[in-house]
C-alpha cells in the first residue's frame, strides 16, 4: 500500500509546492520557477504510470517481453520541449515588464497601475475605466 | 524522489534568485535520473538537456537582465498554505483509488499500448517504439507540437527583437569581453569539445530509430553547442557564424519540411503523413518518412532554441549599451 502509492504522493507534494510558489510569491521569475516545478510533477506522474514491474525501456529486443508503456513517454517527451519554449516566452514577457515598470514584483506593478488609473491621461488607454 | 521534494522546498524558501535557478538545474538533472529508473530513456534524455541545460541558461540570462534577489513586499503565506493543503489533501484522497505503480494490469497498459508494442515492428519497422509512436502513429500531434515551438520562437523574437538590426552595424560589445580573454583554458577545452558535441547531436538525430534519441533531443543538443560557443566567444562572433535571420528562416524550413512530407504522401494517394506510399515497400516508406520528419523536428528545435537565446543575449547587450550612454 505505502510503496505502491508513494510515487503519486510525491507528485502531489511537488505539485502543491509549485502551486504554493505561484500563489504566495510576487516575484515573476519565482512564479515561472514554480510553474516549472508544477509542470515537472505532471511529467513524473505520467512517467511513473507508464512503468511496468520487470519491464525495460520500450526499445524492442529479443528475449524481452515486458516493456514500459511507450505512449506516456511520447507525450511527455514533446511536452518537455514545448514547455521550455513556452517558458522562454514567459521569460521574454518578464523582460518587457521589467523594462516597462522597472520592477518584476507584482505589488509594485499593481501600485504603478493604480497610480496611473487615479491620474487619468487621455493618451494612455489603460486609464480608460471602460 | 525525496531529494526532489527537498530541492523544491529549498526553491520555495530561498530569496536569492541565482541560487533558485541553480537549484532548478539540479532539480532537472535529478528528475532526469528518475526517468531513467522508470525506463523512460528518451524522456530522460530530453529532460537532462532541457531541464538541466537550456532552461537554466535562459533563466540566468533573464536574471542578469532583471534583478538578482526577490523583494518580499507582502508576506501572508497562510492563505496560500491553506489553499495548497486543501487541494493536496483532496488529490491524495484521489490517489487512494489509483492502481499501484508498476502494476502490469493497470488500465493504462491494457488499451492501446499492447498494439504499439506488438505490431509496430511489422507496421513501422523501427526498434524504438517511442520513435515509432512519435513519428508515425502520432505524427499529426507531433506536427502540432512543432508548430507550437515555432510559434514560441516567433513570439520571443517579436517581444525582444532589437530594433533596426540591419542598418545598425556598429560593433556590439561582447557580453563580458574581459572574461573572454581571461578564461583561456575554458575556451580552448570547449573549442576542442564543440565538434564532438555537434557530432553527438547528429548521432542522436539519425540513430533515433534504434536507440534513445530523435529530433527533439538532437535539436536541443545542437543548440547547446552553439550556445556554449556564444557564452565563451561573445555574441558578436557567434552572430558571425550563425546569422539570426538565417536561423529564423531555417526554423521555418524545418516546419515546412515536416509539412511537405505529409503533402507528398497526400499526393501519392495516401492520407496526410501516411508514409506507406512514399516508397514501393511500406516499411522503407515508413523509414523514409520518419527520417525526414525527424530531420524537420531537429532543424526547427535547434534553430528556435538558438533564436531564443540570441534574442535574450542581444537584449542584454542593448541594455548595456544604453546604460553606458
Amino acid at each position: 500500500m505505502l510503496m505502491g502509492l508513494f510515487n503519486h504522493w510525491i507528485v502531489v507534494v511537488l505539485m502543491m509546492i509549485g502551486l504554493y510558489i505561484v500563489i504566495a510569491h510576487g516575484n515573476l521569475i519565482k512564479k515561472i520557477v514554480g510553474l516549472t516545478i508544477f509542470q515537472t510533477s505532471v511529467f513524473i506522474f505520467y512517467i511513473s504510470m507508464a512503468k511496468v514491474d520487470g519491464g525495460t525501456a520500450p526499445i524492442l529486443m529479443a528475449n524481452v517481453s515486458q516493456y514500459a508503456n511507450p505512449l506516456p513517454h511520447v507525450l511527455i517527451l514533446t511536452a518537455i520541449v514545448v514547455g521550455i519554449a513556452t517558458t522562454a516566452l514567459a521569460l521574454a514577457l518578464t523582460i518587457r515588464i521589467k523594462e516597462a515598470y522597472n520592477s518584476i514584483e507584482e505589488e509594485s506593478i499593481q501600485e504603478q497601475n493604480k497610480k496611473q488609473a487615479s491620474e487619468p491621461d487621455e493618451l494612455d488607454p489603460r486609464s480608460d475605466p471602460y | 524522489m525525496a531529494l526532489l521534494v527537498v530541492i523544491a522546498i529549498e526553491v520555495a524558501r530561498l530569496k536569492d534568485l541565482f541560487a533558485v535557478v541553480m537549484l532548478t538545474g539540479i532539480y532537472g538533472l535529478v528528475s532526469a535520473s528518475f526517468f531513467v529508473v522508470m525506463d523512460a530513456v528518451d524522456v530522460a534524455f530530453t529532460e537532462a538537456s532541457v531541464g538541466a541545460g537550456i532552461s537554466t541558461l535562459l533563466m540566468l540570462v533573464v536574471i542578469s537582465l532583471t534583478q538578482r534577489s526577490e523583494h518580499p513586499v507582502r508576506n501572508r503565506p497562510f492563505g496560500a498554505l491553506l489553499v495548497v493543503m486543501l487541494t493536496g489533501g483532496m488529490l491524495i484522497y484521489g490517489t487512494l483509488d489509483m492502481p499501484y505503480m508498476g502494476a502490469g494490469d493497470a488500465p493504462i497498459h491494457i488499451h492501446i499500448a499492447p498494439r504499439y508494442l506488438n505490431d509496430s515492428m511489422q507496421e513501422v519497422g523501427v526498434v524504438n517504439v517511442v520513435t515509432a509512436v512519435l513519428a508515425s502513429y502520432r505524427a499529426f500531434d507531433t506536427f502540432g507540437e512543432l508548430v507550437v515551438i515555432f510559434t514560441a520562437g516567433v513570439g520571443v523574437s517579436a517581444l525582444l527583437m532589437t530594433v533596426g538590426g540591419r542598418g545598425e552595424k556598429k560593433p556590439m560589445v561582447a557580453i563580458n569581453d574581459s572574461m573572454h580573454k581571461q578564461q583561456l583554458i575554458l575556451r580552448i577545452v570547449s573549442k576542442m569539445m564543440l565538434p564532438f558535441i555537434m557530432l553527438f547531436a547528429l548521432y542522436v538525430q539519425f540513430h533515433g530509430d534504434y536507440g534513445p534519441g530523435g529530433g527533439f533531443q538532437a535539436g536541443v543538443i545542437f543548440a547547446a553547442a552553439i550556445i556554449l560557443y556564444t557564452l565563451l566567444f561573445g555574441l558578436t562572433s557567434a552572430r558571425r557564424v550563425i546569422n539570426q535571420t538565417v536561423s529564423q528562416l531555417v526554423a521555418a524550413f524545418g516546419v515546412l519540411l515536416y509539412g511537405s512530407v505529409g503533402l507528398v504522401s497526400l499526393l501519392n494517394g495516401g492520407n496526410f503523413l501516411d508514409y506507406n506510399v512514399l516508397a514501393s515497400n511500406p516499411i522503407s516508406g515508413q523509414h523514409l518518412g520518419i527520417l525526414f520528419i525527424e530531420l524537420g523536428v531537429g532543424i526547427t528545435v535547434a534553430s528556435v532554441m538558438i533564436t531564443i537565446f540570441f534574442n535574450f543575449a542581444g537584449r542584454k547587450e542593448l541594455q548595456k549599451s544604453t546604460s553606458e550612454k
